[in-house]
């Protein structure tokens, strides 16, 4: 069902004098879950905000499919079935969790303002088609218990799955995840490990992640990409990077 | 207390879901339909004036309730509706096309500048509406061909449809259509998805473009439809003002639609119509005041705004979501008796935001 492969070639940025990523390129194929490690600061978010197309590239290229992203804009990224979710958390805090997870749907959903002020026997369909999906993924990620409960109301853990599920309302083929584990403790963690899994394997999603917790990328990751200092280290199987002496170098300094 | 109990997803689009709003706001409708019964004429004047601020603080509230930008310069819009609607009215437009032509001028300014600010946050955006209020306010005096400049310009006499509306009912009834129509189209925005993208954008613009939200288009369409209802309660208001002066349009009123809608409660419908209320029955309360105090305090000059300002200060210090905030306490209250405390509304933090991407 998804056949689509992102390829980043040569992909670079510059902060003023920093460069932030240097000469990158990576494949990601269909249906693979493939995790980028590296230290604080080595441009694991930066690649991410790039292939959102949040930042402009200094040079290079990303495609995803046959699709050039580069040529689309940030909002247009959802579209062409990429979505992402947010190292810090980013949810609409003064919503339910409900709205959260429409506006989620948004690409998918009617543009006319018009017939939007008068709430059109249409609109009303469309709320109601678009209500019956944003149900699944509530199931699928457990979260019924909250769903009219304001975000600003939530526990960390909590919104880091609504965050979660928000990206896959966009029913995305490739979902960015920005540390899905950070803040959680073992046992949440673990959920988020099967979930992965789930959405993999039922949703039939590619997975890019960026992730610190090397158990949970040795769990369900079967390509790692090792960065730092925005260069690329290696790629390759969990245990192959990790028995990398680069890599090793790059967690630990010189000499160990 | 009522406990919903839904079974289908239509129950969640309903715009009333307990029964006690459809009681409350059948009660507030069956009020406003027979007041030209109960109240005196005067009345009835000032409180057709109230709807047409109500409409007003509706589209300020659009903008800077549920987007998130502010505007310290909305009352050129209304200002705009006013003057273009008197000037349609005058040239022999009917008074339905007029009205209608008036709205969308209005709208077109308002996507103007929101195109010119969709990129500006905060204080620049606030400095911005503001230097467009004084701008549109001297351009008001200044434009003798269509506003009569400084000398003020007169309303021609209401008439919908060919049928002269002279009485003070009539009018107030028009207001009132009117103002139903605005609630009742807001109330809809913000079910659907155009206001739930307005709402995105005013809590996280980074997720909300992720999400596929056009953030600049969406500060457009915020700014062209808060414009328009503001343009539209200024053309209504006209009527009651029968002159217009460029002063009427001034930073002060911009103030006072600011004011009201941070007293009625930023975020909320209802929170526009309660600053409205709230408006209009101030310098009510401050003429019975005068009387009240003693002659060195009530006749004192700056009594107005004194007091306006000390509840400006208290609103924002003790009760931060306004009169609609404190109704919703209140309520509260009766509907878990006994068991309200004073930390049911607390709320708790449960993690504080460190670094976001900006």
């Amino acid at each position: 069902m998804n056949d689509k492969r992102l390829s980043v070639r040569n992909l670079s940025i510059d902060f003023g004098g920093v460069r932030a990523v240097d000469d990158v390129s990576f494949d990601v194929e269909p249906g693979e879950t493939f995790a980028i490690i590296g230290p604080n600061g080595a441009g694991k978010s930066t690649l991410f905000n790039l292939i959102s197309r949040l930042y402009q590239p200094t040079g290079g290229s990303i495609s995803y499919g046959n699709q050039d992203l580069l040529k689309l804009k940030a909002h247009q990224i959802v579209h062409a079935g990429i979505g992402r979710t947010f190292q810090n958390i980013e949810l609409f805090d003064h919503a339910t969790v409900l709205e959260n997870l429409l506006v989620g749907r948004h690409a998918l959903m009617g543009r006319n303002l018009f017939a939007h002020f008068g709430f059109l026997p249409s609109v009303r369909r469309s709320e109601v088609a678009h209500r019956q999906k944003v149900e699944d993924i509530i199931d699928l990620m457990e979260i019924a218990q909250y769903r009219d409960e304001k975000i600003a109301d939530l526990p960390y853990g909590a919104r880091k799955y609504v965050e979660l599920a928000r990206a896959l309302c966009a029913e995305p083929s490739l979902l960015l995840l920005d540390e899905p584990a950070s803040g959680l403790n073992n046992e949440e963690t673990d959920d988020v490990s099967f979930w992965l899994d789930d959405i993999k394997h039922e949703l039939g999603v590619t997975l890019l992640m960026v992730e610190h917790d090397m158990n949970l990328v040795g769990r369900v990751a079967e390509k790692v990409m090792a960065v730092s200092d925005g260069r690329l280290l290696t790629i390759g199987t969990p245990e192959e990077v990790r028995s990398n002496a680069d890599v090793q170098r790059a967690y630990l300094g010189v000499g160990s | 207390m009522q406990f919903l109990f839904k079974t289908s997803y239509r129950d969640d689009l309903r715009l009333l879901p307990k029964t006690g709003e459809k009681i409350r706001v059948g009660i507030a409708a069956l009020f406003l339909l027979s007041a030209p019964l109960i109240l005196h004429e005067y009345y009835l004047a000032e409180l057709g004036l109230m709807l047409a601020y109500a409409i007003a603080g509706i589209g300020l509230m659009i903008l800077t309730g549920f987007t998130g930008q502010v505007s310290f310069g909305h009352a050129a819009f209304l200002g705009i509706g006013a003057y273009a609607h008197t000037y349609f009215l005058s040239q022999g437009v009917p008074f339905s096309v007029s009205i209608l032509a008036a709205t969308m001028i209005s709208a077109l300014l308002g996507m103007m500048i929101g195109r010119s600010s969709s990129k500006m946050h905060g204080f620049y955006l606030a400095i911005a509406t503001l230097a467009f209020g004084i701008l549109i306010e001297t351009v008001f005096g200044e434009w003798y061909a269509v506003t009569g400049g400084h000398a003020g310009i007169a309303v021609p006499a209401l008439s919908v449809f060919g049928i002269r509306f002279s009485e003070t009912w009539q009018h107030y009834y028009l207001d009132l259509v009117i103002m139903a129509a605005v609630v009742w189209g807001a109330a809809n925005l913000f079910r659907s998805p155009t206001g739930r993208a307005f709402v995105a954008v005013r809590d996280s613009e980074l997720s909300a473009r992720c999400l596929g939200v056009n953030v600049e288009w969406v500060k457009i369409q915020a700014f062209g439809v808060s414009a328009a209802v503001t343009g539209l309660a200024g053309a209504l208001l006209a009527h009651h003002l029968t002159y217009l002066a460029p002063e009427t349009f001034g930073v002060l009123e911009s103030l006072k639609l600011m004011l009201m809608i941070v007293v009625g409660g930023l975020g909320s419908i209802l929170g526009a119509v309660f600053g409205a209320v709230f408006i209009s029955l101030l310098p009510v309360a401050i003429s019975f005041l005068k009387d009240v105090l003693p002659p060195a305090i009530g006749q004192t000059a700056g009594l107005e705004p004194l007091l306006f300002g000390l509840l400006i200060v208290f609103v924002i210090v003790f009760e931060p979501l306004g009169l609609y905030g404190r109704w919703m306490k209140v309520r509260f209250f009766f509907e878990t008796f006994p068991y309200y405390r004073k930390s049911s509304f607390v709320r708790q933090k449960t993690y504080l935001k460190t670094d976001r991407l900006r």
